[in-house]
C-alpha cells in the first residue's frame, strides 16, 4: 500500500521534473526558512482576506446587475415592493433576500473588505515601526503603499455598486472632488459620469473597474510583493543566534505550510462567522438612491472616514480668479493633504536613509524603541489620521456623547495641528525611557521583590540577572552616530551644496543624537554581580 | 576610549532546542493526533449543518436570538455551518503543525542582494557591447525619433477615452427652472399655493414637467428646492433678494453648495439648514449664508411669485449654477 503510494508520487515527480527541471528549484524552495512571529501574520491576514474577496466577489457577480436603468421592484422584500429603483439596487436586494446564502456572501464580502484594509494597515505599521522597509526592501514597501491606495479605492467602488441612498451620496461627494480639480475637473467629471451627475453610466463603469481592472492590478502587485519576500528572505527580530547574515525559523514544508494554510481557513472561518451574525451595510434600510434624499448620520467605511473627517473640518475657503473658481475647501482636504500623506509614505525609506546616512542592507528588525524618531514620526501620522477619523464621525459622536457638532469640529480643527507634534514628543520620550529601562535591566537585572536584611541592618532587594539571551536581545542593536556637518574645509572654502549638507546634518542630529548608550561588556563587568 | 570599552555583549547563540511532550511520549503524540482528528470532524459537522440549512430551512423563517435580535434563520445557520466548517479545518491544521510536526528551528544563510563584482562588471560590459552594436550612442536620429513616437503613441489611448462623455459646455449652469414654471411637491407632484405652507413649515419641491414619471435623476440633482416659510419681518435680505421671496416664503436650491448632498435637515427654532454630509450650516433669514462648516457659498436662492391662479411659480431662472463648485463657475 505504502510502496504503491510512493511509486505514484515518484512517477508524478519524475514526469514534472523531466519536463520542467523543477526538482532543483523545488528542493531548495521546500526547505526555505521562514522566521516565526505573531506580527508576521498581519500580512498573511491581508493576503487571505484578498483571496476571500476574490471568491465571494465572484459569487456576487453571478446575480448582480451593474445597471442604473430604472425598474419597479417586485422581489420578496415587502417594504420596497413597487418602488422605482435602479437594476443595480434591485439585484442587490435579490441577492440579499432571494438567493440562498446571498446575504451571507454579501456580508462575508463586506467584512472581508474591512478586514483586508485593516490587515494591510496593521501590516504596514508593523513594517514601518520595525524598519523592515529599509534596504533592500524599499521597492516592496512602495508596492505595499500602492496596494493600500488601490485597496481604499477598490473598497470605495465596491460599496458604491449597490446604488443605495448611502453609497449614492458617497458617489456624489467623489464627483464633487473630481469636479473641483482646477482646469480639467469639470471635463474629468463629465467623462467619468458620461455627462452630468448621476447619469446612467457610472455604476456599469465602476463595476468593470471593481471586478476586473483593480483586482487584476492588485493581484499582479501581490504576486510581485510575495516573490520579493521570497527572494529577499524574510526579515527577523533580533535575538540570540540571529544575525544580519542568517535567517532562523521553520522550513516551508511541512510546518510553515500547515500553519499558513490552516490560518487561511481560520481567517475565512472568522469572516464567515461575522457574515453570519453581524449585519453590515443593510442597504434595504437606506432605500434606493435619489439626489434629493439623504439619511442623517451618513458614514463612509472606516478606511474612508479620515478623508471625510478632513473634508468636514476644512475652513470655507474658495477663490475666484479671472472668473474661475478654485475650491480650496475641497482640494486641500480631498486631494492635496492625502496626496502629500501617501507620497510621503511611499518615499519614507529614502527619506530615512537620506537623513541617517545609512545605506546598508538590513535584515534584522529594529525594536521600535531603538529607533525613537521613526517611531515618533509614525505615532504622529497615526495621531493625525485618528483625529481626522474622529471628525469623520462627528455627527455620531455628537449624538452619543451629547456634544455639539461645533464643539467636536473646533476641537479636531485645533487638535489636528496640536496633537501630532505632541504625539511625536511624547512617543520619543517613551522610547528613550524604554531604552533606559533596557539598560537598567541588562546592568542590574530584574527586580524580584525579595528583600534581604544584611548583617548590619541594611535592607536590599535581590535583583535577578537576565539570561545571556535576554541581555543580548536588548543590546544587539547598533546605535548610529549623527552625520557630521560637512561644510567649510581647511582652506575656508565652502563646499558645494553645503546648505543641503547642513540641513541634513541638522536633521540627522535631531534624529540620532539623543540615545541611551546601550550597555557594553565593560559596563557589565564593572557592575559585577552586586545586589543593586 | 579603547575598543574594549565599546565592545558589546556576546551573542550567546541559538538556545538549545526544547522538546515538546509529544516528541518523546508516544501517548502524548497519540492524544495530539486524536485532538487534531476531532477538530477536523467538527469541521465536517459544520458542513452537514450548512447543507441541512440550505435544503431544509424555509426562506421566510425568522428566529429570535438574544442580543442579535430577530434573525433570518436560513442565513444565520448557513453562515454558522460555513464558519464552523472552515474554522476547524484551520484549527486542526495549526494544532497538527504545533504538536506533531517538527518544531526544530533551522538556520539558513543569507546572501547580499548585490551581485558579485565580476557579475556586475560583466553585465555592464554586455550592455555596453550590445548598445554599441545597436549604435544607439551614435545614431542619435533614430534615438530621438523613437523617443518622439513613443511619447506620441501614448496619446492614442487617452484620445480614445474622449467619447466617455459629452463636453460640459453650459450644462452645469442650467436647470429646469424658468419664469412661470410651477413648483410641485416632491413626492406628490401637486402644485402649491402660499397658504399650503404655514409659518415654520418646509416643503420639498421640484419643477412641474409634462411627464413626471419620466423625471430623470440628472434633472432632480439640479432642480430640487427647499421651500421655507418664516415671518416676512424676520428676513435680513437686500432689496433684490427680498423681492425674490413671497409673503415670507423663500426658495433655496436643496443641493449643497459644498459637495452636492441634499441639504435636508431644517431646524425650525434656529431657522438653520444643515447638510448631513459635512455639516455646512446655512442661516435661512439671511439668505442661507454659511454660518458653520466647510461650504464657502450660500445656497442659491430662486426668485418666486404667484401666477394669476394663485399657484407658486418661479419668477426667473437661477442666477447662478447650483451644486458644488467647479473651475468654470462664475462668481
Amino acid at each position: 500500500m505504502r510502496a504503491a503510494r510512493e511509486r505514484v508520487a515518484g512517477s508524478v515527480a519524475n514526469f514534472v521534473d523531466e519536463r520542467t527541471g523543477a526538482a532543483k528549484f523545488l528542493k531548495k524552495s521546500l526547505n526555505k526558512v521562514f522566521p516565526d512571529h505573531w506580527s508576521f501574520m498581519l500580512g498573511e491576514i491581508a493576503l487571505y482576506s484578498f483571496i476571500i474577496l476574490l471568491l465571494s466577489g465572484t459569487f456576487l457577480t453571478f446575480w448582480f446587475v451593474p445597471s442604473q436603468e430604472e425598474l419597479i421592484y417586485n422581489g420578496s422584500y415587502v417594504p420596497l415592493k413597487g418602488v422605482k429603483m435602479s437594476a443595480a439596487y434591485a439585484s442587490t436586494l435579490d441577492i440579499s433576500f432571494d438567493v440562498r446564502g446571498g446575504m451571507l456572501m454579501r456580508q462575508i464580502h463586506h467584512w472581508a473588505a474591512l478586514l483586508f484594509l485593516a490587515a494591510m494597515v496593521a501590516h504596514m505599521m508593523r513594517v514601518f515601526f520595525t524598519g523592515a522597509f529599509r534596504k533592500p526592501r524599499e521597492m516592496n514597501w512602495i508596492f505595499g503603499v500602492a496596494l493600500i491606495t488601490l485597496g481604499i479605492v477598490e473598497g470605495f467602488l465596491g460599496y458604491s455598486l449597490p446604488d443605495d441612498l448611502l453609497s449614492g451620496t458617497g458617489i456624489r461627494i467623489a464627483q464633487a472632488i473630481l469636479q473641483a480639480i482646477p482646469l480639467v475637473g469639470t471635463y474629468a467629471a463629465f467623462f467619468a459620469f458620461g455627462g452630468e451627475f448621476p447619469g446612467l453610466d457610472f455604476i456599469p463603469r465602476i463595476y468593470t473597474v471593481h471586478v476586473l481592472l483593480l483586482p487584476g492590478i492588485m493581484l499582479g502587485l501581490i504576486t510581485v510583493h510575495l516573490m520579493l519576500v521570497w527572494y529577499q528572505k524574510h526579515t527577523q527580530y533580533p535575538g540570540p543566534g540571529r544575525t544580519e547574515k542568517n535567517v532562523v525559523g521553520y522550513p516551508l514544508l511541512p510546518v510553515y505550510m500547515a500553519k499558513a494554510g490552516g490560518f487561511l481557513f481560520i481567517v475565512f472561518g472568522v469572516t464567515a462567522f461575522l457574515g453570519a451574525v453581524a449585519s453590515i451595510n443593510p442597504i434595504w434600510v437606506f432605500g434606493p438612491y435619489t439626489p434629493t434624499q439623504i439619511s442623517a448620520g451618513s458614514q463612509p467605511d472606516w478606511y474612508m472616514g479620515w478623508l471625510d473627517g478632513l473634508v468636514r473640518m476644512s475652513p470655507p475657503l474658495e477663490s475666484h480668479i479671472f472668473n474661475h473658481t478654485i475650491s480650496w475647501n475641497i482640494l486641500i482636504p480631498g486631494l492635496i493633504v492625502p496626496g502629500i500623506m501617501f507620497t510621503g509614505l511611499a518615499l519614507w525609506p529614502f527619506i530615512e536613509s537620506w537623513a541617517t546616512g545609512d545605506k546598508r542592507e538590513h535584515n534584522l528588525l529594529d525594536r521600535p524603541r531603538n529607533a525613537p524618531s521613526r517611531t515618533a514620526v509614525g505615532a504622529m501620522a497615526i495621531t493625525f489620521t485618528i483625529v481626522a477619523l474622529i471628525n469623520g464621525g462627528n455627527d455620531i459622536i455628537a449624538t452619543h456623547f451629547s456634544l455639539t457638532i461645533n464643539q467636536i469640529m473646533w476641537a479636531t480643527r485645533i487638535s489636528i495641528f496640536v496633537l501630532p507634534p505632541l504625539a511625536y514628543v511624547i512617543t520619543k520620550r517613551i522610547c528613550l525611557a524604554l531604552q533606559r529601562a533596557d539598560r537598567d535591566l541588562v546592568l542590574h537585572g530584574r527586580e524580584t521583590g525579595r528583600l534581604v536584611m544584611l548583617p548590619h541592618g541594611e535592607f536590599v532587594e535581590i535583583h535577578e540577572e537576565l539570561s545571556p539571551e535576554e541581555a543580548w536581545t536588548r543590546t544587539s542593536h547598533e546605535q548610529l552616530a549623527p552625520i557630521p556637518a560637512a561644510g567649510i574645509d581647511a582652506n575656508g572654502v565652502r563646499a558645494k551644496g553645503v546648505l543641503k549638507d547642513r540641513i541634513r546634518a541638522r536633521i540627522s542630529k535631531g534624529i540620532l543624537q539623543e540615545q541611551i548608550a546601550k550597555p557594553t561588556a565593560k559596563d557589565k563587568l564593572e557592575i559585577g554581580d552586586g545586589h543593586h | 576610549m579603547s575598543n574594549k570599552e565599546l565592545e558589546p555583549l556576546q551573542d550567546p547563540g541559538l538556545p538549545a532546542h526544547a522538546h515538546r511532550k509529544a516528541d518523546h511520549d508516544e501517548a502524548a503524540a497519540n492524544r495530539a493526533e486524536r485532538q487534531v482528528a476531532i477538530l477536523f470532524l467538527l469541521s465536517a459537522l459544520g458542513t452537514v449543518l450548512f447543507i441541512y440549512s440550505y435544503i431544509f430551512i424555509e426562506n421566510n423563517l425568522y428566529i429570535y436570538i438574544p442580543i442579535l435580535g430577530n434573525q433570518h434563520a436560513q442565513q444565520l445557520f448557513l453562515g454558522l455551518g460555513f464558519a464552523i466548517a472552515l474554522f476547524f479545518i484551520g484549527a486542526g491544521a495549526v494544532h497538527w503543525a504545533k504538536t506533531l510536526m517538527s518544531d526544530t528551528e533551522v538556520i539558513a544563510e543569507r546572501h547580499e542582494m548585490r551581485s558579485s563584482d565580476e557579475d556586475r562588471a560583466a553585465f555592464i560590459a554586455t550592455v555596453k557591447e550590445e548598445a554599441g552594436a545597436v549604435g544607439l550612442g551614435r545614431r542619435s536620429l533614430i534615438k530621438r525619433s523613437l523617443a518622439l513616437s513613443l511619447g506620441l503613441v501614448g496619446i492614442s489611448p487617452l484620445l480614445l477615452l474622449r467619447d466617455l462623455g459629452p463636453l460640459p459646455e453650459d450644462a452645469l449652469n442650467k436647470t429646469t427652472w424658468d419664469e412661470g414654471v410651477h413648483l410641485v411637491t416632491d413626492p406628490g407632484n401637486r402644485r402649491l399655493r402660499p397658504e399650503d405652507l404655514e409659518v415654520g413649515a418646509v416643503a420639498h419641491v421640484l419643477p412641474e414637467i409634462e411627464h413626471p414619471e419620466h423625471r430623470s435623476l440628472n434633472s432632480i440633482a439640479k432642480d430640487a428646492l427647499l421651500l421655507i416659510r418664516i415671518r416676512p419681518e424676520e428676513f435680513r435680505l437686500d432689496a433684490e433678494k427680498l423681492s425674490w421671496t413671497y409673503q415670507g416664503i423663500i426658495a433655496f436650491s436643496k443641493i449643497c453648495s459644498h459637495m452636492g448632498c441634499a441639504v435636508a435637515l431644517y431646524e425650525q427654532t434656529t431657522k438653520h439648514l444643515l447638510c448631513p454630509c459635512h455639516q455646512s450650516t446655512f442661516d435661512v433669514p439671511t439668505g442661507a449664508k454659511v454660518i458653520f462648516g466647510p461650504s464657502a457659498r450660500p445656497l442659491p436662492q430662486l426668485a418666486i411669485k404667484v401666477d394669476e391662479e394663485g399657484y407658486l411659480v418661479a419668477a426667473a431662472p437661477f442666477n447662478q449654477a447650483v451644486g458644488p463648485s467647479f473651475w468654470e463657475r462664475k462668481k
